[in-house]
């Protein structure tokens, strides 16, 4: 095989990755702060049909994404003002965003079905770009992919490096405690929330403005399940977030190839094989921690309710 | 301004009730605002969603035809959420059962003589599946501590395309002129139907036997102790001798049974033969359903009346005012929400703090 | 925290330092504090008395800005202040040593200090300063180590250092020695005598009143959230304290019949567990043996394997071998808690909202939590409500249970009414060997009366039991001999007649093991891997 096709399988691989890493990280740091926001795949589809609509209707990709972010955080509001404010059930209530997301989203796209857009442009860095061998893996990709990176150093700067950060993580490791000490647990946990509302309504927005692209019902696929679990699979930490989707991204490549090679195996096989890799990945990584408790922060999922 | 949550001491049974309904209310008026945004007016479309299926002998049958999976569905995941266990994959479950009925009947397609084994043989292939399916992300969370959440949810993906798979393939109609479905049930595989020339079928009888049933479980067993118990504390329920892992498989066989049965009733009763769509979601609004109807039983037959009255609602909203039936799943979405924040009034004393300092001198 | 105008009609010539006046805070319908007054002067310790459910703790929380006060206010130097939160208390100099530790156990020391110090103040810089405070008070801290491999004097020492970091002008400790050693709580005594002569104030918050005695010299004591008197507990003796808390006298436990050479009902043979979860307590060779008629008293500060030795004789979990566990002669090691309850075993585990009991349901499914393997409750496993409703009568006839209506939700009952009930419905199912846990932890005092008499009427009546308990002079009231539980080993027990306060606490701060040093901190847990940060 030569470079370039080397060179183009590891571009499809960090694009298929990108979505998964944007929802990912936003849904790690909300879990970070001890909520646990089941609703990602949810606030994406609504984020791809959002933002392909603001694109279409303004021309501007740039729109879009911002369009398809505003989406994600308003759904995530609603999750944060059931969860956060009323003290209503996690796992219920991001499973009641899923189905509203999935419902608002046919409504918000219902127009576009069928219309099709050019793909967010790939920044092209004269020179840069043109290098042979490597020159469109690093210096070939529009501004999604290159934000998406930043963001995964940013987060891991914000959580490990900054006071805000460690607020954050000790909200989500106790909350009692947290709030003994006057710590605005209720806002710092709204916040992530709507951070990672943001956050996947961009990795909407990635797929129906940069990846396929155009608006489709229910295109996310489940890919807002699969970041959900990538955050579990990464131990809660960023950059391995970003490792495990660059992992999943190639395992989704992989199946295309072999499903357009024609291996003789049924397609529904293949198309299983990002569900079965996923549990696949959720076992191994059991089997591999084997005793003591999880990493998972320690009041994810808990119901906090201060009176005064 | 600050919102300031008071546990109650306990729960009275009168907003047990109110709550929900004034989560109804809320999510009418607020699609009643979406509607007239979309350009039709609030009170034609209520009487559409909400009125119309109730009016003609045949919606009617639809109403209860599409309550009945959503009733037995979301009776057993009462089970797994009671106690604190979060099957969302009943879809999975219920797809698995219908495939496996669906089967048998396939495998008996023609067969002469005695045939009144066909049709338990395909209620019980399809609990069986049911219960199977549902034991993988329960094992995988008792032996390996594996988020029963993310597996049971990647399983309904695997299950759906698995159902594609047989019947574009090994159990396709070789008569069917390539269409991907199975053959025709024969007779003998169909639930019988309660009235002759109705759509109305026995499966709306299994479905009110099956919530009747686990009413009397979880109020009156120890069994249904044991699972009230492990909900409402953990910690408490090993005091009591329960054991986790026997009861997590227990309530996972019991909805994966419930989903995988209700499956089979479906492709059995209406539908009559396997095609690569069996369900219209009814896995995940049996979510809802077992919100709304409070994870007790009785709740879950009325609130899975509600839910298939604006699902038939829906449809007919989509052809008389041409509404898009995208909005009868965000409504369904949204109530759930509201259901959800109104358990806030259940369970709290809500006061609402003004900003700004509160000082009062007593002398 | 707006300074507003000066509070009409303070008593005295001296403005103190805080005051709280005419306080009262309500809880929907429950009145937590009615009315207290309270006046804080700078280079005194001042002791805030009260038994269980006075409304202490409420004041207290009121004085931190952590709750907001239903009617009254709070001075600072004769000027009103609004404490809308803790951090308004604490630039006006409010700092607090929180008795259930406010701490998180997955951070560091030093990250746990953080989170209340300027922003500015990070690594380096706030390691020195960590590390200066701890030589100047010798409050010796690792900041690097997280907060889960810590002994419970460590937790207090990192509060004490966080609230000394930022220079308090007042101290509020709540029962800041309920988690200590005998000779822990002596250094503790004298960083705060230090910090009293440092011209601080200091609110001490306590119910055990020699401590009290020996160093505050003003205090106010609550009751039913009220302020039912004010003295110099230095001249008052612990008796006329106590009178002043309780209001009623108390009357002492009649001692037990005496007892009767039988055979060994409850033996412990070398039994060994590994921890249970991230944060559990290694429980290493544990041997004893009880006879019917005797109370053996296990001493040792929380979280020493307590709730790992309770798991270990109730079955919740099981012993690696059937001969480490023996019941009246079987051995039952690997048999469950009802299988263990069917031969006659019974248990009061110390949580008693979500362990003994299950808060939101009522008192009769309560019954059935621990009985229904024992009692006729069920039938083809049906409930029997009935029955059910019929012994949480009796055991509330029995043992005085109070709470509203008929059969009442367990979380409606006060904390005594409740510790009455849980242990009740296990005394009344008249077992041949009880295992309690801390059987009258925040209790008040005519509860815990109560409840240590039927345990020593049990005992009387033949039965072996085994109290585990954190309060010495409740050891000493009813034990016939005494251990101490220390990193999850038992020292050997002996007759409670012939041991000390001060010999049993040296064996609580693991003086008995030849491994330990005192006054250095205990030996850390075996590392396990945390997650690195990055």
């Amino acid at each position: 095989m030569s470079l370039d096709i080397v060179q183009m399988v590891l571009v499809t691989v960090l694009t298929a990755a990108t979505p998964l890493i944007l929802a990912a990280i936003g849904e790690l740091v909300v879990e970070r702060s001890g909520v646990l926001n089941l609703g990602v795949e949810g606030m994406m589809v609504l984020g791809a049909a959002a933002g392909f609509a603001v694109a279409s209707q303004t021309g501007s990709t740039l729109l879009g994404a911002l369009g398809g972010a505003g989406a994600g955080l308003l759904l995530a509001a609603l999750f944060g003002v059931l969860t956060v404010g009323l003290a209503a059930n996690q796992v219920a209530s991001g499973l009641a965003l899923t189905i509203l997301g999935l419902g608002l989203s046919g409504l918000v796209g219902a127009g576009y079905v069928g219309m099709k857009r050019d793909p967010a442009p790939p920044l092209h860095l004269p020179g840069l770009s043109d290098l042979p061998g490597i020159g469109q893996l690093f210096f070939g990709h529009d501004a999604f992919v290159y934000a998406t990176l930043l963001l995964v150093a940013g987060v891991w700067w914000f959580l490990w490096r900054t006071r805000a950060g460690l607020t954050l993580r000790a909200i989500g490791d106790d909350h009692t405690a947290t709030h003994a000490l006057g710590l605005k647990v209720r806002k710092v946990r709204f916040l992530a929330v709507l951070f990672g509302g943001a956050c996947a309504g961009l990795a909407g927005a990635y797929l129906s403005l940069a990846y396929t692209p155009f608006w489709a019902p229910a295109m996310t696929a489940g890919r807002g399940w699969i970041a959900l679990a990538l955050v579990v699979f990464a131990s809660w930490q960023p950059l391995r977030v970003a490792a495990g989707a660059l992992l999943f991204g190639g395992a989704t490549v992989l199946q295309l190839h072999a499903q357009a090679a024609g291996l003789g195996l049924p397609g529904q096989l293949l198309s299983a094989a990002p569900y079965l890799a996923t549990i696949l990945a959720l076992v191994l990584l059991s089997l591999g921690r084997r005793r003591g408790g999880s990493l998972a922060p320690a009041a994810l999922g808990r119901v906090f309710a201060p009176s005064r | 301004m600050r919102l300031d949550l008071l546990p109650r001491a306990r729960r009275s049974p009168w907003l047990d009730l109110l709550a929900p309904a004034l989560a109804l209310l809320a999510a009418i008026l607020i699609g009643g605002i979406a509607v007239a945004i979309l350009g039709v007016a609030p009170e034609q479309a209520f009487l559409t969603y909400f009125v119309a299926p109730l009016s003609e002998v045949w919606s009617l049958q639809e109403v209860a035809l599409k309550a009945a999976p959503l009733a037995l569905i979301a009776t057993g995941l009462a089970f797994c959420y009671r106690a604190n266990l979060w099957n969302i994959g009943a879809e999975g479950q219920y797809v698995a059962g219908g495939l496996a009925g669906g089967w048998v009947a396939v495998a008996a397609h023609g067969s002469q003589g005695l045939t009144v084994w066909i049709l338990p043989a395909m209620l019980l292939a399809g609990t069986l599946a049911g219960i199977a399916y549902a034991m993988i992300p329960a094992l995988l969370r008792v032996r390996l501590g594996v988020s029963e959440i993310l597996t049971s949810l990647m399983l309904v993906y695997v299950a759906q395309l698995l159902l594609d798979y047989m019947v574009r393939g090994p159990l396709r109609d070789p008569q069917g002129y390539n269409f991907p479905q199975s053959v025709s049930f024969d007779d003998a595989a169909r639930l019988p139907l309660l009235m002759e020339g109705e759509s109305l079928h026995a499966g709306v009888l299994i479905s009110l036997l099956g919530v009747g049933l686990a009413a009397l479980v979880l109020a009156r067993t120890l069994f249904g102790f044991e699972v009230r118990t492990v909900g409402a504390s953990p910690r408490a329920a090993r005091f009591a001798g329960f054991s986790d892992a026997r009861l997590t498989l227990s309530v996972f066989a019991i909805s994966g049974g419930a989903a995988g049965l209700a499956g089979i009733c479906e492709v059995a009763g209406r539908i009559g033969q396997l095609q690569p769509e069996i369900s219209p979601g009814y896995g995940f609004t049996a979510i809802i359903v077992a919100f709304l109807g409070r994870l007790s039983p009785p709740g879950i037959l009325v609130a899975a009346l509600v839910i298939a009255l604006t699902t038939i609602g829906g449809e007919g909203a989509q052809i008389d005012l041409k509404l898009p039936l995208d909005l009868t799943r965000a409504f369904q979405g949204l109530l759930l929400g509201l259901v959800l924040g109104a358990d806030v009034l259940t369970r709290y004393h809500v006061r609402i703090v003004p900003g700004g300092a509160r000082i009062r001198v007593t002398p | 925290m707006a300074a507003a105008s000066a509070v009409p009609g303070l008593r005295e010539g001296r403005t103190p330092l805080f005051g709280a006046y005419g306080i009262v805070k309500r809880f929907g319908a429950f009145t937590a504090n009615d009315g207290i007054d309270l006046e804080i002067r700078a280079g005194e310790i001042h002791a805030l008395l009260g038994e269980n459910g006075a409304g202490k703790s409420t004041l207290m929380k009121i004085l931190y800005g952590l709750l907001e006060p239903t009617e009254g206010v709070v001075t600072h130097q004769g000027d009103i202040v609004l404490l809308s939160n803790p951090e308004a208390a604490r630039a006006l100099g409010i700092g607090m040593v929180f008795q259930h530790f406010s701490l998180c156990e997955n951070l560091t020391v030093a990250d746990n200090i953080a989170l209340v110090m300027p922003a500015a103040l990070t690594g380096r810089a706030l390691a020195e300063r960590i590390a200066r405070l701890g030589k100047d008070y010798g409050l010796h801290l690792d900041p690097a180590r997280p907060v889960w491999s810590l002994s419970a004097g460590e937790r207090q020492r990192i509060e004490i250092v966080r609230c000394l970091l930022q220079n308090p002008k007042l101290v509020i400790l709540d029962e800041p020695t309920s988690v200590l050693t005998p000779g822990e709580a002596e250094a503790l005594f004298s960083v705060l005598e230090r910090l009293r002569d440092e011209g601080r104030a200091l609110l001490y918050i306590s119910h055990r009143l020699d401590e009290v005695r020996r160093l505050c010299t003003r205090a106010t004591i609550l009751r039913g959230g009220r302020v039912v008197g004010a003295c110099n507990p230095a001249t008052e003796t612990a008796r006329s304290l106590a009178a002043m808390m309780v209001g009623t006298q108390v009357s002492e436990v009649r001692p037990k019949a005496a007892r009767t050479g039988r055979a060994e009902r409850l033996v412990l043979d070398r039994l060994s567990l590994p921890a249970p979860g991230l944060h559990g307590t290694p429980l290493r060779d544990i041997a004893f043996s009880v006879a019917g008629g005797e109370i053996l008293g296990i001493a040792g500060i929380a979280g020493n394997g307590q709730a790992e030795l309770f798991d270990a004789l109730s079955g919740e979990s099981r012993a690696p071998t059937a001969e480490a566990v023996r019941l009246d002669g079987r051995a039952v090691g690997h048999l469950g808690i009802n299988a263990r309850r069917r031969l006659g075993a019974a248990f009061v585990p110390e949580e008693r909202n979500g362990h003994a009991a299950v808060p939101s349901m009522s008192l009769s499914e309560n019954a059935l939590l621990s009985r229904h393997a024992t009692a006729p409750l069920t039938g083809l496993g049906l409930l029997r409500l009935s029955a059910a409703r019929a012994l949480a009568r009796r055991v509330i006839d029995a043992f005085d249970v109070r709470g509203a209506g008929p059969d009442p939700a367990a979380g409606t009952l006060s904390g005594g009414n409740l510790q009455k009930f849980v242990v009740g419905r296990e005394i009344l199912a008249e077992p041949g060997i009880l295992v309690i846990n801390q059987p009258t932890w925040g209790v008040d005092a005519a509860a815990a009366a109560h409840i240590r008499q039927a345990v020593l009427d049990l005992a009387g009546r033949g039965a072996a039991l085994v109290v585990i308990s954190q309060d010495l002079d409740e050891l000493f009231e009813i034990a016939d001999s005494i251990t101490v539980l220390h990193a999850g080993a038992l020292s050997p027990p002996v007759p409670a007649g012939a041991t000390s306060r001060a010999a049993l606490g040296l064996l609580m701060g693991g003086a008995g093991e030849p491994e330990a040093q005192l006054g250095e901190p205990p030996a850390a847990p075996a590392i396990r891997t945390v997650a690195p940060a990055h």
